[in-house]
C-alpha cells in the first residue's frame, strides 16, 4: 500500500489547443463522410439524443394516459401504439447504441492507445445502418404506428394486427447490423490495436465490460434477426414456423426472441458498469478494488448472460426441469453484479473522495442498479415469478436496471468525458442539480410500480381498476420530474459548447490514457504512439508525471 | 384544513386518498406462501440496499478529500471478495430452492381437483363449467375446493391471472395449459389478461366470484344450460361422425374409445403415448400427429371446422366414455333415420338434420 495525493489542474490558464479533430474540417461533407472515431461517435450522440427525446415524448403520453383508470386521453389502439414505440424506440435506437455507439466509439481506439477503430469505414457504416433504422421506425410511426409492443409476440405479430409490423421488424433487423459491426469492430480493436505494453490487465474497465458487452452483439444479435425475418416471412407468405395450425410452435419465437433479449439486457447495461468503474476510481483517487475480478465479472456476465433466457417464459407451460436450471442460472448471473457493486463501493474505502457531477450519477447508478438487480432475484426465483411476471412489477424492474442503472451510468459517462470530447467544462452546480432531480424523479416515477405489480396490475393497460390510481398518480408525477432532469442537461451541456470553462487535457486528474492528450485530441488521437508502463488506475504513476511535468517546466 | 378547500374537493380527497390499495388480498390457499417468500426477499433486499447504501455514505464521509487528501492504494482482498460473493449466492440459492418449491406447489394441482374449461380470444374469457355453465369474463368457483382450470386460446396468446389468488397462466394457441388454486375467502376478485393481446388487452378482464359451497350448488343450478359438455360433445361426436369409426366394433376403422383417457396407447411408430386432454385435442386436429398402432392413417382432419369450444366439448365427452353403449345408440337411430329418409323423400331432409345433427353428417364421413 502506498499513497498518492492528485491535485487538480489550474483551469484558467488552460487554452483550447489549435488543431482537434473538431476543427480538421468543416462542413456537413466532412461530418458525413468521417471515418474519424471521434466523430462518429459525435454522430451517434446526436442521433441517439434525437431518438431518446422521441422516445420519451411517447413514455410522456403514456404516463399522462395512466393519470386516470379510464381511457380517456388516448384511446385503446393509440396508447398500444404509444408503448410499442416508446419501447423500440428506447431500446433499439438508444439504450442499445448509446454507450458503445457513443463513448465506445470515441473511447475504445484512444484507451487502448490506437489512431482509430480497426475499420473506421465499417464503423461510419455501422452509425448509417443505426440512422436508416431510425428513419423506418419513424416511418413506421407516421404511417400509422405499430401496436406489437416491442417484443413482437406471435401470433399476434404475424397474423392478428393490421399494423406496420413489417416496417419496424425490418427497422430492427438494419439496427442490428448496425450493433454486430460496433460489436465486431471493438472486439477487434481490443485484440489487435493495442498500443505496446498495454496488456490485456492494463486496459481500463471500460473496455473490458464494452468488449463483453460487444461479444454478445455478435453473437446475439443474428439471433434476433433470424425472429424478425421469420416474423415478416410469416406475415408475408405464411410459412408457418409459428402458426400452430400449419404445425408451428408459437412459443419457439419467444425462444428466438428472449434468446437474444435478455443478452440484450446486459449489452445494455455492460458498457454502463465501464462507465461506473472509471468514474468511482477517478473521483475517489484510487485503484478499482478487485481489478480482476470486476474485469471477469464482465465476463461471466456475458457468458451466463446466454443460458438465463427462459426465464421470461416461466408460466408458458415449459418444462419444470428446465425452468428449475433456467432460474438457478438466473440466480447465479446476478452474483457478478453483486461483486461488481462490493467492489465500487470498496474502492471508495480510504479514497480522497470529490463529488463532481459524474460521481453523483455513479451513485445513483449504485443505489438504483442494486434496486433492480434485487428484485430481478425476486423475478428469477420461480414461484414468485408467477406472480410478479407481466405486471408492473417487470415494468418497475427493468426500469431500474436500464434507467436508474444504465441511463444513469450514460449520464454520467457524458459529463465525465464531455471535457475530453468538447475541450469545455460542463456548469457544475446546474448539473449537479440535474443529477438530483433526476434521482428524486426517478423514484417517484418507478417505485410506485413496484407495489402496483404486486397488486397485480397488468403491464400494457391502457385502463385500470380505480383502487390504482393513487399510486399512478404518483408514478405520473415522478415523470414529470423526470422529464425536467433530462432536460436540463440537453440545454447546459448546448450551452456549455459555446461558453463552458475551458477544460484542459486533464481536468479530473485521471489515469486513463485518454487523458494523458490534449482535449479535444488530434485526428490521429496520439502524436507519437503511446507505451505503456504503468497499470491501469495507477495515480503514483499519475502524481509522478504530473510533478516531473512542473519540473520541467519550472 | 379544509376550511381551506371546498368540501366537495376535500371529500373527493378523502375518499381517494382512503380508497386505495397497496397490498393486494390473500384470498388462495397458495397466496400465504407466495406472501412468505416476498416478504423473504424484500428484507434481503432491503438488507442489501441498506448495507450498499451506508458503504457508499460511511465512505463517502470519511474519505471525502478535507478529511482525507491523501488515497491509500489498495489491490482488493480476495477475502472481502470472497464474502461478498459468498453471501449473495448463498442467499440466492435459498430464493432459488424456496421459489423452484412454491412453483411446483403452485402448477401441481391436487388428484381431486374439479376442472373448469377456459377459453381466451380477443378480448374475452369464456369459462365452460362441465354441468355445462357458460360465462364469460366472470368465474364462479367455490371456497375450499381445489379448482383446475384447463385453458386454451382460440387465438393469440393471452394470460390468466388472478392476483389475489397469486397465481397466472399462460393461454396458448393450439395447446392446453391449467392452473389450480383453491379460494379461501368467499368475496369477488380482478381477472386478468395479462399477456398483451392487441387492440382491447386492457378490457380482456372478468371476476372472479369465490362462493361459499351452497351458495356455489345454489348458482349452478340456477345457471345450468340444460346440457352438460359431455352431452354437447356427445351431439358433436354424433354430428361430426366420428361415430362411424370410432364405433367400439370389433372390426371398426378407428380405435376403441372407450375408457381411453388415462390410458397409455401404443404407437404406430413404436412407443407409448398418454391419452390426455392435449393428445384427444391433437388427435382430433391432426389425427397422423400420434397415429395409434393397428390402424390405417385414414382419419380426416377436424382442423377448421370445430371450435376450441366444441373440442372441449369432444374431450369432456371421451372422457367420460366408459362403454360404447350410448355410441352403439346413436349409430343405430342415425342409421334408422338415414334409411327411412331416404325411403320417403330423395333431397331435402333439412328440418331433420337440425334436429337430429347426426344423420346429415353420416353420409359424407361413410362415403370417405
Ligand atoms: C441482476 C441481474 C438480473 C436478474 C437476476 C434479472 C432477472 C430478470 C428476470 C427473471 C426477468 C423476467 C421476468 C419475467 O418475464 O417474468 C427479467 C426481465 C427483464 N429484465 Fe432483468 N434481470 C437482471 C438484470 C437486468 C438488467 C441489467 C437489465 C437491463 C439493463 C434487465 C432488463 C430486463 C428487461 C427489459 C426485462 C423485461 C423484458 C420484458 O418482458 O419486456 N434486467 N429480469
Ligand atoms: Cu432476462
Amino acid at each position: 500500500m502506498s499513497s498518492t495525493i492528485v491535485s487538480l489542474p489550474d483551469q484558467t490558464t488552460a487554452t483550447l489547443p489549435k488543431h482537434t479533430y473538431l476543427n480538421n474540417e468543416y462542413g456537413l461533407k466532412s461530418w458525413l463522410l468521417t471515418r474519424d472515431h471521434k466523430r462518429i461517435g459525435i454522430l451517434y450522440l446526436i442521433t441517439i439524443t434525437f431518438f431518446f427525446f422521441i422516445g420519451g415524448a411517447m413514455a410522456g403520453l403514456v404516463r399522462l394516459e395512466l393519470l386516470t383508470p379510464q381511457t380517456d386521453l388516448l384511446a385503446a389502439d393509440t396508447y398500444n401504439k404509444v408503448f410499442t414505440m416508446h419501447g423500440i424506440i428506447m431500446i433499439f435506437l438508444f439504450l442499445v447504441p448509446s454507450v458503445p455507439g457513443t463513448l465506445g466509439n470515441f473511447l475504445v481506439p484512444i484507451m487502448v492507445g490506437a489512431k482509430d477503430l480497426a475499420f473506421p469505414k465499417i464503423n461510419l457504416l455501422s452509425w448509417y445502418l443505426n440512422t436508416i433504422g431510425g428513419i423506418m421506425v419513424l416511418a413506421a410511426l407516421i404511417s400509422g404506428g405499430v401496436d406489437t409492443g416491442w417484443t413482437f409476440t406471435t401470433p399476434l405479430s404475424t397474423h392478428y394486427v393490421n399494423t406496420h409490423v413489417i416496417t419496424a421488424g425490418l427497422a430492427i433487423f438494419v439496427t442490428g447490423f448496425s450493433s454486430i459491426f460496433t460489436g465486431i469492430n471493438i472486439i477487434v480493436t481490443v485484440h489487435r490495436m493495442r498500443a505496446p505494453g498495454m496488456t490485456w490487465f492494463r486496459l481500463p474497465l471500460f473496455i473490458w465490460s464494452n468488449y463483453a458487452a460487444s461479444i454478445l452483439m455478435v453473437l446475439g444479435t443474428p439471433v434476433l434477426a433470424i425472429a424478425l425475418v421469420l416474423v415478416v416471412l410469416e406475415r408475408t407468405i405464411g410459412i408457418g414456423v409459428f402458426d400452430p395450425t400449419k404445425g408451428g410452435d408459437p412459443l419457439l419465437f419467444q425462444h428466438l426472441f428472449w434468446f437474444y433479449s435478455h443478452p440484450a439486457v446486459y449489452i445494455m447495461i455492460l458498457p454502463g458498469m465501464g462507465v461506473i468503474s472509471e468514474v468511482i476510481s477517478t473521483f475517489s483517487r484510487k485503484r478499482v478494488f478487485g481489478y480482476t475480478a470486476v474485469a471477469f465479472s464482465s465476463v461471466a456476465i456475458a457468458v451466463f448472460g446466454f443460458l438465463v433466457w427462459e426465464h421470461h417464459m416461466f408460466i408458458m407451460g415449459v418444462s419444470s426441469y428446465s425452468a428449475l436450471i433456467f432460474s438457478l442460472l438466473t440466480m447465479l448471473v446476478a452474483v457478478p453484479s453483486a461483486i461488481k457493486i462490493f467492489n465500487w463501493a470498496a474502492t471508495l474505502y480510504k479514497g480522497s473522495i470529490t463529488f463532481e457531477t459524474p460521481m453523483l450519477y455513479a451513485f445513483g447508478f449504485m443505489g438504483l442498479f442494486t434496486i433492480g438487480g434485487l428484485t430481478g432475484v425476486f423475478l428469477g426465483s420461480l414461484g414468485m415469478d408467477v406472480h410478479l411476471t407481466e405486471t408492473y412489477f417487470i415494468v418497475a424492474h427493468f426500469h431500474f436496471v436500464m434507467v436508474g442503472g444504465m441511463l444513469m451510468a450514460f449520464l454520467a459517462g457524458i459529463h465525465f468525458w464531455w471535457p475530453k470530447i468538447t475541450g469545455r467544462m460542463y456548469p457544475e452546480n446546474l448539473s449537479k442539480l440535474a443529477a438530483l432531480v433526476t434521482f428524486i424523479g426517478f423514484i417517484l416515477t418507478f417505485f410506485p410500480q413496484f407495489i402496483l405489480g404486486y397488486l397485480g396490475m397488468p403491464r400494457r393497460y391502457a385502463a385500470y381498476p380505480p383502487e390504482f390510481q393513487v399510486l399512478n398518480v404518483l408514478s405520473t408525477a415522478g415523470a414529470t420530474v423526470l422529464g425536467v432532469g433530462y432536460l436540463l442537461p440537453m440545454l447546459y451541456l448546448t450551452w456549455s459548447l459555446k461558453y463552458g470553462k475551458i477544460a484542459g487535457p486533464n481536468p479530473w486528474q485521471a489515469t486513463g490514457l485518454e487523458w494523458q492528450i490534449q482535449s479535444p485530441p488530434v485526428v490521429e488521437n496520439f502524436l507519437e504512439t503511446p507505451v505503456v508502463d504503468y497499470e491501469a488506475y495507477d495515480y503514483e504513476w499519475l502524481a509522478n508525471k504530473t510533478r516531473n511535468e512542473v519540473h520541467t517546466v519550472g | 384544513m379544509h376550511t381551506f378547500i371546498s368540501p366537495v374537493l376535500w371529500q373527493f380527497l378523502v375518499k381517494w386518498l382512503t380508497h386505495f390499495a397497496i397490498f393486494p388480498p390473500e384470498a388462495s390457499g397458495i397466496a400465504p406462501y407466495t406472501d412468505a417468500l416476498y416478504f423473504y426477499l424484500v428484507a434481503i433486499s432491503i438488507f442489501g440496499f441498506v448495507l450498499v447504501v451506508l458503504l457508499v455514505t460511511v465512505f463517502s464521509v470519511l474519505y471525502r478529500k478535507e478529511r482525507s487528501p491523501e488515497a491509500t492504494q489498495i489491490e482488493g482482498s480476495t477475502l472481502l471478495e470472497a464474502t461478498w460473493t459468498i453471501i449473495p449466492l448463498a442467499l440466492f440459492m435459498v430464493t432459488f430452492v424456496w421459489g423452484a418449491l412454491l412453483y411446483f406447489r403452485i402448477f401441481n394441482p391436487p388428484t381431486n381437483a374439479m376442472n373448469i374449461y377456459v377459453v381466451g380470444k380477443q378480448w374475452m374469457w369464456k369459462a365452460e363449467h362441465p354441468g355445462g355453465q357458460h360465462e364469460i369474463n366472470a368465474l364462479h368457483i367455490p371456497v375450499g375446493r381445489p379448482v383446475q382450470l384447463t385453458m386454451i386460446s382460440q387465438d393469440v396468446f393471452h394470460s390468466f391471472s388472478i392476483p389475489a389468488f397469486r397465481v397466472k397462466r399462460e393461454v396458448i394457441p393450439g395447446r392446453y395449459t391449467t392452473v389450480w388454486f383453491e379460494a379461501t375467502q368467499p368475496g369477488e376478485y380482478h381477472l386478468f389478461c395479462t399477456q398483451y393481446c392487441g387492440t382491447l388487452h386492457s378490457q380482456m378482464i372478468g371476476t372472479i366470484t369465490a362462493m361459499s359451497q351452497q351458495d356455489y350448488e345454489a348458482w349452478t343450478a340456477g345457471s345450468t344450460s340444460g346440457m352438460s359438455l359431455a352431452q354437447n360433445g356427445e351431439r358433436l361426436f354424433a354430428s361430426l361422425g366420428c361415430n362411424s369409426c370410432h364405433s367400439g366394433d370389433a372390426a371398426a376403422r378407428g380405435p376403441n374409445l372407450a375408457q381411453v383417457y388415462g390410458a397409455k396407447l401404443p404407437l404406430s411408430g413404436g412407443g407409448y403415448a398418454m391419452v390426455d386432454d392435449a393428445f384427444l385435442r391433437d388427435s382430433i386436429l391432426n389425427p397422423t400427429m400420434h397415429q395409434t398402432a393397428g390402424y390405417a392413417p385414414i382419419m380426416p382432419t377436424y382442423q377448421g371446422q370445430i371450435s376450441e369450444e366444441g373440442l372441449i366439448d369432444i374431450v369432456e365427452y371421451i372422457k367420460s366414455l366408459h362403454s360404447n353403449f350410448r355410441i352403439q345408440q346413436t349409430l343405430n337411430t342415425s342409421q334408422v333415420q338415414n334409411a327411412v329418409q331416404e325411403g320417403i323423400s330423395g333431397a331435402g331432409h333439412s328440418g331433420e338434420a337440425a334436429a337430429h345433427p347426426a344423420s346429415a353428417a353420416q353420409p359424407k364421413v361413410v362415403s370417405q
